[in-house]
């Protein structure tokens, strides 16, 4: 039973967005019999809604709402008004995310201890790590049913796998399987086995891929607990005159503006939004935006280091067939800076559709070198790299006055500059991965240059000391205290795993945090 | 290499030769492909001919499948042939005719070989006119359903309860 609570409700806990952060808070609270309103900027989907074809899914479920780039990274010349690749809808982006689980290493808590100084990387260690995330972990690997954890077998192996596994094996690596996903592996759990349909980016139909938007969601609202609004787009936090946040006005489905009140406001809006309602939340007591004494909101902004390789075959491999995301090398992953930076990185096969790939292989180029690989798309094999990069001050997220979106509202310009322990690492990538293709005979290889960000993190760091960052280990704003952030905007580094578990962990451990501090009322 | 054109090019009959005979095996969703060739000077609303006809090739040129006849380019670039775009594009193709002239040809279809065809792409290749096409095809070309099994690309598959029994693994040269 979906709970309504009234505007004038002061004693809700109201929540900005509804993905891998808001939207397991706000289940996790519900649960605890904490009263909850879920402000969601996009609309409802669930699996019967989901389209099997790139562009019009993409029409259906991407944010496409105005935003601006600038800086050095490709993305800002070949998609200049579309930095990221995420979600607006109920479930935020685990309706796209491809689903790999995986837990930082312990050694990437401590950054800043671990690769020492590095010029111009703002690095900093976070103030908690890996004993205290490991039962989070483990929560946070039970509720999204992630394969080769717990009792949960792996999935099979993809022909898009199977090329990599040997290219892999070939080249002396070792740490290489169908990683841990959360796409159910076997028929005895609460959601379907994976069919190997593809499209897991299109949201799966078959709702064998975690998602917040069919799970948790639901699960909170059966409660009584929770009520969420789609369609609800926030404008602003609202405080008083002691400090303390009081509620936020958002503008409703008819585009009215509306006030709810809250006891505590969650902002989990993904590292483009959740930096930009804070400065847009900037008033007399707060000049510079809300929780920015420290002017590091929206500094930081980190991406990933990012980067594909694809490679055409003499045969065919058919990519396509099977999970988008079927298998990992986390050999590289490691810290070995003999290999000319610190950090590491992950090499994970990804397919594309002949739509998209016509769009990502090589933005822009055309001609028969471009359309020749195109030719052989039948026989071409993909991976895509993910490894950690250097939070930089000046990669940050601001807002651009000279642009307003659909509410009038200022939208945020993103700057991105690749820091040379960034570019030294894709190199690196680069080079192993065609290296893992030529030793299966791969005819041509393509380093093809980082698509659209879908890991946005940092703009809202987590600090122990509050002059370094904008949150604490437990996610509450440094400034006020009954603000908090509670998405991937609160990563102090971004370490070399996919961040969907580790937001999903701090999620569940933020809300008994959250909820034991309301019980005792001390917030 | 590739079967030197006529000075002329592609005729706008010989396009719809080939697109008609084509489309006996390509459902078409507008009648357009399937006109007579007196209906196919109708079927344009606003673009000239010869217009058209360039335009066309110059699709082929920027993305170049040998393996895909004309009626896949003629799709993709017919949302230009509007009242509305087609003075921008007249304009266009009119410059591009003039880089073919000022590189010593009659025109850009007169143009016989692809490689000086690309040469004088190259020259305008940062222009908001060659950008403008381009774009457009990326989707417009791409994106056609009718387009993908030329690729080998077979499309949705969760209708079919998508490869868990339909050869996710079957690769059988490694």
């Amino acid at each position: 039973m979906t709970a309504p609570f009234d505007l004038t409700d002061d004693s809700v806990v109201v929540i900005i967005g509804t993905g891998a952060g808001g939207g397991v808070l706000a289940n996790e609270l519900a649960q605890k019999g904490v009263s909850v309103v879920a402000l969601e900027a996009g609309g409802r989907y669930l699996p019967e809604d989901y389209v099997n074809d790139e562009w019009e899914s993409f029409g259906q479920l991407a944010w496409v709402d105005a935003r601006t780039t600038s800086g050095d990274w490709r993305v800002a010349k070949d998609f200049s008004g579309l930095p990221a690749w995420i979600v607006k809808a109920v479930g935020g982006t685990t309706t796209h995310w491809a689903g790999a689980s995986l837990r930082f290493q312990p050694h990437e808590w401590k950054a800043k201890t671990t690769y020492g100084d590095v010029q111009g990387a703002n690095l900093l260690d976070w103030p908690i790590d890996a004993d205290e995330m490991d039962p989070w972990y483990t929560l946070a690997e039970d509720k999204l049913g992630v394969t080769r954890t717990g009792d949960r077998p792996g999935l099979p192996g993809s022909n898009n796998y199977l090329v990599f596994e040997k290219g892999a094996k070939a080249l002396g690596y070792e740490e290489v399987h169908t990683g841990r996903m959360a796409i159910n592996s076997d028929e005895n759990r609460d959601r379907t086995m994976c069919q190997q349909t593809g499209f897991c980016f299109q949201g799966c139909k078959w709702g064998a891929k975690w998602s917040a938007a069919y799970t948790d969601i639901p699960e909170g609202e059966a409660t009584g607990n929770l009520e969420v609004r789609d369609h609800a787009h926030v404008a602003r936090i609202l405080h008083d005159d002691t400090g303390k946040v009081t509620g936020v006005e958002y503008f409703d489905k008819e585009g009215t503006l509306q006030t709810q009140m809250a006891r505590v406001v969650c902002v989990a809006g993904n590292s483009f939004e959740s930096p930009r309602i804070l400065l847009n939340s900037a008033s007399e007591m707060y000049p510079d935006g809300m929780a920015n004494s420290s002017g590091q909101v929206g500094r930081n902004y980190m991406r990933h280091m990012t980067g594909s390789v694809y490679a055409v075959f003499d045969k065919p491999v058919k990519m396509w067939r099977g999970t988008t995301m079927a298998g990992i090398i986390q050999d590289e992953s490691k810290h070995d800076p003999e290999r000319g930076f610190v950090g590491g990185y992950e090499l994970e096969t990804l397919s594309l559709g002949l739509p998209f790939m016509a769009a990502f292989l090589d933005p822009g180029a055309w001609g028969r070198e471009f359309t020749s690989a195109l030719d052989a798309y039948e026989n071409m094999a993909g991976m895509w790299i993910v490894g950690e990069d250097m939070p930089q001050e000046t990669n940050r997220v601001t807002i651009n006055h000279d642009v307003k979106d659909q509410w009038g509202l200022p939208v945020v310009n993103v700057h991105f500059d690749d820091h040379p322990n960034d570019i030294a690492m894709r190199n690196h990538a680069y080079q192993q991965g065609q290296a893992v293709y030529d030793a299966v005979g791969a005819t041509r290889t393509f380093p093809t240059p980082p698509y659209p960000s879908t890991h946005n993190l940092g703009t809202n760091r987590m600090s122990e000391d509050p002059r370094d960052g904008v949150v604490n280990k437990w996610g509450q704003t440094h400034d006020i205290a009954n603000l908090f952030v509670s998405d991937g905007s609160q990563f102090t580094t971004g370490a070399s795993e996919n961040p969907t578990l580790t937001i999903v962990a701090l999620a569940i451990r933020q809300a008994d945090h959250l909820a034991s501090e309301m019980a005792k009322g001390t917030i | 290499m590739e079967p030197k054109q006529s000075p002329k090019g592609l005729t706008r009959r010989e396009l719809l030769s080939r697109a008609t005979a084509a489309s006996a095996t390509f459902v078409v969703g507008s009648g357009f492909l399937a006109a007579t060739d007196a209906a196919w000077a109708a079927e344009l609303n606003a673009l000239q001919p010869e217009t058209f006809a360039t335009l066309v090739q110059m699709a082929r040129d920027i993305y170049p499948h040998d393996q895909i006849g004309d009626e896949f380019y003629v799709i993709a670039v017919k949302g230009y042939d509007t009242a509305e775009a087609a003075p921008g594009i007249e304009v266009g193709i009119a410059a591009l005719n003039a880089a073919a002239q000022g590189k010593g040809h009659t025109s850009y279809l007169g143009t016989g070989w692809e490689r000086d065809r690309v040469d004088i792409l190259r020259g305008m290749e940062d222009g908001a006119f060659f950008q403008q096409i381009r774009g457009g095809l990326v989707t417009g070309l791409y994106n056609q359903k009718a387009v993908w099994p030329l690729f080998g690309y077979e499309g949705a598959s969760f209708e079919l309860g998508g490869y868990i029994e339909r050869g996710f693994n079957d690769i059988n040269w490694l």
